[in-house]
């Protein structure tokens, strides 16, 4: 699936997360997955700690230096150390799929909660609202936002987050409609609980399974995106280092340094195949139906 | 059934109400004065006001709305700063391209995704069912701007089988037109080859597992006529749906295919408008592409209630 299609995980059902982890962990495919992250993630947290040259250190005797004892990923248009730049460019990838998606949630959750549990008119605004923002590409969508903007990390993980937001809206409010006829949630009402309180306690519990799998699926699309737009030079702004903006770089000396174009893509690959499979797993894992 | 396309289209409509408050809102977004970017050097204060009473920016914003609004249902979006030419003529001028390329890139993912989802359903659990999800997931993660300047690498300047960039109008020259559009409708249809895959998978093992592909098989109806006559048939329903809802993607993935390949078509319109800071074309294009994906899904729709016999019935 892409990532941007939406999970179905019946709610309500949701297994206790002991059991879910057991199922995770006797997940090859998942484990892969979280693997990968878990060694990406340590290298861009690590990347100021390890000892590699300063990514923006420039060197005109090393310009598009194959790979070598010396520079093990080779050198690019500037002498820069490129492994070092791969390294540092995690951060800003990992970053820019954690917290575009961090916007989403944090955006697009509590909507889907409103408009599902009160339902009527509110629900008819913000179902609207969704329908039209779902109606516009995702990468257009952060491309314009971008655009209007301007061109930044920052703003282009608040494009890509504002893009993937209804997507959380649209599973948050399909799950709240299934679980808030549970006969819990009558009862809860019916003891006179605040609607807040009936939501935190009650709903939002039972809809996070399908929350948390969407969420990390759409890590991969966020990261995707991100190295589109930073490819696009849209993203991350030079000298700082990036997977995509690397890319942009590297297409203009596919001849003279194919080892420039080879590293950031297979980064980028991996890394989108570790949520993919994390987020397959989580999905295998969390749905009662595959007990 | 008129009916029912009549009730589809009124729904549409609050949607496209909320994408042109949405796309006329972006301008709002630009920092800064937008009449002292116009002024440029200029910063006499009766140029400023002429500028402001010209483009109607003294108006309140939903006034301005209005006035937007009404000029893009006449089909005026505005007027290119680069070219100075309408924006929807620019939009049309370029559109042959992109639908090209698009075409070129369905039929490759429709012969790759479909097959390749039928035979994993088949042979489920089967080596062949896990090569066929391996290389899907590929296909969904790696990122097709990548696969294109690797293939560009590969195929052109190694091999040179096939030109790295350019574009001929298919009319002009079919052979080199395909020939030109080969790799980028490669590179564009590899991931919705992989998303085809994965539903026709999923669609398919649904069916199967019904009472009635049972009784065929009961019957000593052949394997094949069961799975194509039987199960595809059937099957099928959800991924004409899911075709229209791929349009999006696909002008999405044609933004970035269309930037390394160096064609001219509605997604390096947009990309040259952004940084050119030809605003009025990234709102049209955007505009555009929503629409177009609007009208996408209304006839996604049609076509699956009259693909569905119970449907059919039904109105």
């Amino acid at each position: 699936m892409t990532a941007l299609d939406q999970v179905d995980i019946p709610p309500g059902e949701q297994r206790a997360p002991s059991r879910a982890w057991r199922k995770l962990k006797a997940n090859r495919g998942a484990l892969v997955g979280l693997f990968i992250i878990a060694f990406f993630t340590l290298l861009a947290v690590l990347a100021p700690l390890l000892p590699i040259p300063d990514p923006n250190a420039t060197s005109w005797s090393a310009i598009r230096k194959a790979p070598s004892a010396l520079n093990w990923l080779g050198t690019d248009d500037l002498g820069r150390d490129i492994l070092s730049r791969m390294i540092w460019g995690a951060q800003a990838s990992l970053l820019a799929g954690v917290v575009s998606v961090g916007i989403a949630v944090a955006i697009g959750v509590p909507f889907g909660l409103i408009s599902g549990y009160f339902g009527g008119w509110t629900d008819q605004i913000i179902s609207r609202v969704t329908e039209a923002f779902l109606a516009m590409p995702f990468l257009i969508t952060a491309i314009a936002l971008a655009a209007f903007l301007g061109p930044s990390l920052t703003n282009a993980m608040i494009a890509i987050g504002l893009s993937a937001m209804p997507v959380f809206i649209r599973l948050t409010r399909g799950q709240v409609l299934s679980v808030k006829t549970e006969d819990y949630v009558e009862g809860a009402r019916s003891i006179g609980l605040r609607h807040s309180s009936i939501i935190r306690r009650y709903i939002l519990p039972n809809v996070f399974a399908p929350i948390l799998v969407q969420a990390t699926l759409t890590i991969a699309t966020a990261i995707i995106a991100e190295a589109s737009l930073s490819f696009l030079g849209l993203g991350q702004q030079p000298p700082a280092p990036s997977w995509g903006s690397m890319l942009n770089v590297a297409k203009n000396y596919l001849s003279q340094a194919p080892w420039m174009a080879l590293w950031p893509g297979i980064a980028i690959f991996l890394v989108v195949i570790g949520f993919n499979l994390l987020g397959d797993g989580l999905r295998d894992a969390l749905d009662p139906r595959e007990a | 059934m008129y009916s029912y396309i009549g009730k589809r289209v009124l729904v549409a409509i609050p949607t496209l109400l909320i994408i042109s408050i949405f796309v006329f809102s972006l301008q709002k977004l630009l920092p800064g004065d937008p009449v002292l970017a116009l002024a440029g050097e200029d910063r006499d204060p009766q140029t400023i006001e002429y500028l402001r009473e010209k483009y109607h920016l003294n108006d309140p914003v939903p006034v301005q709305y209005i006035r937007w609004v009404g000029s893009a249902l006449q089909g005026d979006l505005g007027i290119s700063l680069k070219t100075n030419q309408p924006v929807l003529k620019l939009i049309g001028d370029k559109l042959p391209v992109t639908i090209q390329l698009a075409v070129m890139s369905i039929a490759f993912a429709f012969v790759i995704g479909i097959p390749m989802g039928i035979l994993a359903a088949v042979k489920k659990n089967t080596a062949l069912d896990y090569i066929a999800n391996v290389v899907a997931l590929s296909g969904l993660s790696i990122p097709n701007f990548w696969l294109g300047i690797m293939l560009i690498l590969l195929v052109s300047v190694k091999l040179g089988w096939l030109p790295a960039s350019g574009y001929q109008p298919f009319f002009d020259d079919p052979l080199r037109s395909i020939q030109t559009m080969l790799m980028p409708a490669f590179v564009l249809g590899n991931a919705l080859a992989a998303t085809l895959m994965r539903h026709t998978r999923s669609a398919m093992l649904s069916v199967l597992s019904a009472d009635y592909i049972r009784t065929a098989r009961a019957k000593g109806v052949s394997e094949w006529a069961v799975v194509l006559q039987h199960t595809f048939r059937n099957a099928v329903l959800p991924i004409v749906t899911l075709s229209a809802l791929l349009f999006g993607d696909l002008l999405a993935g044609a933004v970035l295919t269309e930037q390394i390949f160096t064609i001219p078509g509605f997604g390096k319109l947009i990309v040259d408008a952004v940084f050119t800071r030809d605003y009025a074309v990234v709102q049209g294009v955007v505009l555009c592409t929503a629409v177009g994906f609007i009208v996408m899904n209304l006839i996604a729709d049609v076509f699956y209630v009259l693909l569905n016999p119970r449907m059919r019935a039904a109105l």
